[in-house]
């Protein structure tokens, strides 16, 4: 039996112990916002904080994960009570198909947890595991941007609409 | 099969619910709703039509016929129809609607989402909708308060009788027992308060909370799952398999045969993942199993050099022209294979009992998905339900229907709720391609630029014959097997021999103001599955014809856009929108090593030029910003323009700087993010988006920024390095 702690929760779970983080999260423990991606650890969807650091949970066998601290997008913040990062990117109106959000904002998090005032470089390295197919980066980094320091606030409506 | 298929299916005979559909009152939109509806009442909720529902507590919810993958059409719509009913789509409860006639699209007949079409379809139907029940709760407030409707307002959600507010809520009991105002007339553009506003998305807190469900989010009691093993080459038939290690793997339920090849059932996903590598299967050889991509690209040229193309269209008497002019231009382009890759795997989960199906997945026509398990369950269409979920990206995957026709196989065969998963590399390995195009274009242009004769051959798969063999099922479920197979053949004769599917061409010629032009096509279909990919052949078209005027301007020693403006006198809008982004183009200055590439392309109705910023370094190609200008009518919601803009931007650059499915003995070798790169925000340009302002009807935003970027790039790197490069993705040597 591997137990750890679930967003605050002990949680205890006595199957595969090779079972991906990811699965057990999902279909045991029936949070639904993290997401599969690869399974490969290739697009970071599955990205997930353990003892704080962001991890790619569909490759990261339950095991790995006892006694430890486990933190997903449903610990994080909630929409009554949104993380920093959660507000920023509904008011950068980040998501287009939403599927890959929880993993971004999850590595971002972590990010702005070491480096609270992470550079333009920091985001890019640190965001870089994170696949987004819709192409949302420009606002994901602007969002990021905004929260790690709030002198800096993207505006959508900086380009003018001409006639 | 087990023996509970078996005993299910008598079920479904003997009980006489094979075949047919039962007859459903069609409600004008619009009008007071009458017989069976698609709506559950909530809340004890009035229900004008099939699109709102308004409670007592004033809860007002938008049923919205258009499925959700990230292009923002539910609040697109959400928009639209609040825009009439004086509602601000951030108060609205936006749903995705039920599986049902009424939310057909208009342009389809079927329901589904595709073609960029839906705030074009639904844009005046939508505002009919919203401006009709808006006069409904005028008539039922103004009985209720005693006072003249003429001297009420509304204002989001409340009506408004002097300095007094009452919630549209406080109406519906009155307002169910009146009639549906008709045909009530429309605000003027210049009233709008909502459309052509920026707001936010009515999806991004869900989206940013991890809250919004998806298709492989559902869960249901004693739900199991399954994955398919399917064979390394398409349409491959399995002929013995080996099932005795998987059978005694941990979790694993049943292992059954199905038509795409074998599926295993666990108690969970990880299980069934696992017992999957334990099945032992010899497939059977297709003329495909010997394919390489090399030959592909052989073939493509093969055909083109027989000159045996089919017509699509033709003005003028380009042969004359072309005998006339002084010096032409012929080159060929090539575009690979391409997958989607959306980042939520195609999944589908299915809970058949004796009431009914339910389908729980995400779909781009659930019209569709509908109709194929009305086929293939026997049940009677009215007992099927489709739950569509937000679709974690769709891109045209999403419109076949494979994941619901093997759930289906594998829910017939068990008697419980079954959530089917693809794995990302069944999903690059099985899936439907972008057909590969090979473009020989022939091309004279006079000494001003002006283009004196045109000619635009594509060889390749087509994509509709292709996509509509896999539709026919759910579209006309009614029709018997024999018939549809049919059906099949002739559409596949039909266009290898005498018609061209004008989604394989599209984007050819339509662009430019062309005096004399043709359009011809041979088909190429080595039979790797193929359909619509996001912009669809415009995804291709693009880099040939854009390619092409930019190397017609270096022939002529003419600066491109010039060239481009001097071809565009019949088409005033995108005339417009090249002059404007060459104005941009000429005002920027960027570092030495920055060059500037230029393309423009018409599709789905919106017209779109990019600029490309990129450097060359050590032959690595960086696209650093990205300039749009575009115009796509009015803009009912301009921020989400903007979005659409950046995401085709991104989308487009990976098929540009890396896209690329290859066979290897009819296998595809592509098989994760590793050997199939998506491009990454360190890689991610900056993009500006302009939009022309215009009180046009909007047109489609979704796919219509993808087209010019490859060739914007390529132009940009021939200005780099003196390299014309003519195949995709862009390679230097």
């Amino acid at each position: 039996m591997i137990t750890f702690s679930l967003n605050g929760d002990s949680v205890s779970f006595k199957g595969d112990p090779n079972t991906p983080l990811l699965w057990v999260i999902r279909d045991d423990f029936k949070l639904k916002g993290s997401k599969f991606g690869c399974g490969a650890g290739l697009c970071g969807a599955c990205t997930m904080h353990l003892d704080g650091a962001a991890i790619k949970t569909c490759v990261l066998p339950v095991a790995a994960a006892a006694n430890k601290k486990v933190t997903t997008i449903e610990g994080l913040g909630n929409p009554e009570a949104l993380h920093p990062l959660q507000a920023a990117w509904v008011k950068h109106n980040v998501p287009q198909c939403g599927y890959c959000q929880s993993g971004q904002i999850m590595a971002a998090a972590a990010l702005i947890a070491d480096k609270p005032d992470a550079s333009s470089d920091d985001i890019d390295q640190a965001m870089s595991g994170n696949i987004c197919r819709c192409g949302c980066y420009p606002r994901i980094k602007a969002a990021i941007a905004s929260v790690a320091d709030n002198s800096q606030s993207y505006d959508a409506t900086a380009v003018e609409a001409t006639s | 099969m087990s023996g509970q298929s078996l005993s299910r299916r008598h079920f479904l005979k003997t009980s006489g619910m094979v075949g047919g559909g039962i007859v459903v009152a069609v409600a004008l939109p619009g009008c007071a709703f009458n017989g069976p509806h698609p709506i559950e009442v909530t809340d004890a909720g009035f229900i004008p039509n099939a699109f709102l529902q308004i409670a007592p507590d004033n809860k007002i919810t938008f049923y919205c016929p258009s499925d959700e993958m990230g292009q923002g059409i539910r609040t697109g719509l959400a928009t639209i129809i609040g825009e009439e009913l004086d509602v601000d789509p951030a108060n609205m409860l936006v749903q995705a609607a039920g599986s049902h006639e009424d939310y057909n699209n208009p342009e389809f007949r079927v329901q589904g989402t595709g073609g960029s079409n839906a705030v074009r379809v639904f844009y005046q139907p939508l505002r009919q909708v919203g401006a009709d029940t808006r006069a409904l709760l005028l008539n039922a407030a103004a009985l209720d308060l005693g006072i003249p409707s003429e001297q009420l307002l509304t204002d989001d959600g409340f009506i408004v009788a002097g300095d007094r507010r009452y919630p549209y809520g406080d109406f519906v009991d009155t307002a169910s027992s009146l009639e549906m105002p008709v045909a009530t007339s429309l605000k003027a553009p210049s009233n709008f308060q909502y459309i052509g506003a920026d707001a936010p998305r009515v999806d991004a807190l869900a989206k940013a909370t991890g809250t919004a469900s998806f298709g492989i989010d559902t869960d249901l009691p004693g739900m199991v799952y399954a994955v398919v093993v399917r064979p390394p080459v398409a349409g491959s038939k399995a002929l013995k398999f080996d099932d005795s290690a998987a059978r005694i793997a941990p979790g694993v339920l049943d292992i059954v045969a199905v038509s795409s090849g074998i599926a295993v059932v666990a108690e969970r996903y990880w299980q069934a993942h696992q017992a999957a590598k334990k099945l032992t299967v010899d497939w059977e050889k297709r003329p495909l199993s010997s394919v390489t991509s090399t030959q592909v690209r052989q073939d493509l040229s093969a055909a083109l050099e027989a000159n045996d193309d089919t017509e699509s269209s033709h003005v003028g008497d380009p042969e004359k022209a072309f005998a006339e002019a002084d010096r032409i231009l012929e080159t060929d382009y090539y575009a690979p294979f391409l997958a989607h890759a959306p980042m939520e795997p195609l999944n589908a989960t299915l809970r058949i009992t004796e009431n009914g199906a339910d389908l729980w997945t995400g779909v781009q026509f659930v019209g569709a998905a509908q109709g194929v398990l009305e086929r293939l369950t026997g049940l009677p269409r009215g007992d099927i339900k489709i739950h569509n979920q937000f679709l974690g990206g769709g891109f045209g995957r999403r419109a076949t229907l494979s994941h619901i026709v093997e759930v289906a196989e594998i829910a017939m065969s068990i008697d419980k709720p079954v959530q089917l998963l693809w794995s990302r590399e069944d999903d690059l390995r099985h899936g439907f391609y972008r057909p590969a195009a090979m473009m020989k274009i022939k091309a004279a242009a006079d000494n001003e630029g002006r283009i004196t004769a045109w000619q635009a051959r594509r060889s390749g798969a087509n994509i509709t014959a292709q996509t509509m063999k896999n539709a026919l099922p759910g579209v006309l479920p009614s029709l018997p097997t024999g018939l549809l197979n049919g059906l099949v053949g002739a559409m596949d004769y039909v266009f290898d021999n005498w018609a061209v599917d004008a989604s394989s061409v599209e984007g050819l010629h339509e662009t430019y103001s062309l005096p004399s032009y043709r359009v011809s096509h041979a088909s190429v279909d080595h039979g790797l599955p193929t359909t619509f990919w996001r912009s669809v052949g415009h995804s291709y078209t693009s880099f040939a014809v854009e390619s092409m005027m930019d190397e017609l301007a270096e022939a002529r020693q003419i600066d491109p856009v010039a060239l481009r403006l001097k071809n565009l006198e019949d088409k005033p809008r995108m005339k417009n929108v090249v002059a404007q982004a060459g104005r941009l183009m000429a005002a920027m200055t960027v570092p030495e090593n920055h060059h500037l590439g230029f393309a423009a392309h018409s599709s789905f109705g919106t017209d779109v030029a990019q600029i490309a910023q990129v450097s060359v370094t050590d032959g690595n190609i960086r696209v650093h910003k990205v300039t749009c200008v575009v115009d796509c009518g009015l803009a009912v919601n301009p921020d989400i323009v903007r979005a659409q803009l950046e995401g085709a931007v991104m989308f487009a650059l990976t098929a540009t700087l890396y896209g690329q499915i290859d066979l290897d003995d009819g296998a595809v070798v592509q098989s994760n993010f590793h050997n199939y790169p998506i491009l990454r925000m360190n890689e991610s340009p900056a993009v500006d988006v302009v939009i022309i302002n215009s009180q046009t009807p909007p047109t489609g935003i979704g796919e219509p920024g993808v087209p010019p970027l490859a060739p914007a790039v390529a132009n940009a790197v021939y200005r780099a390095t003196g390299q014309r490069l003519r195949d995709l993705p862009l390679k230097l040597a």
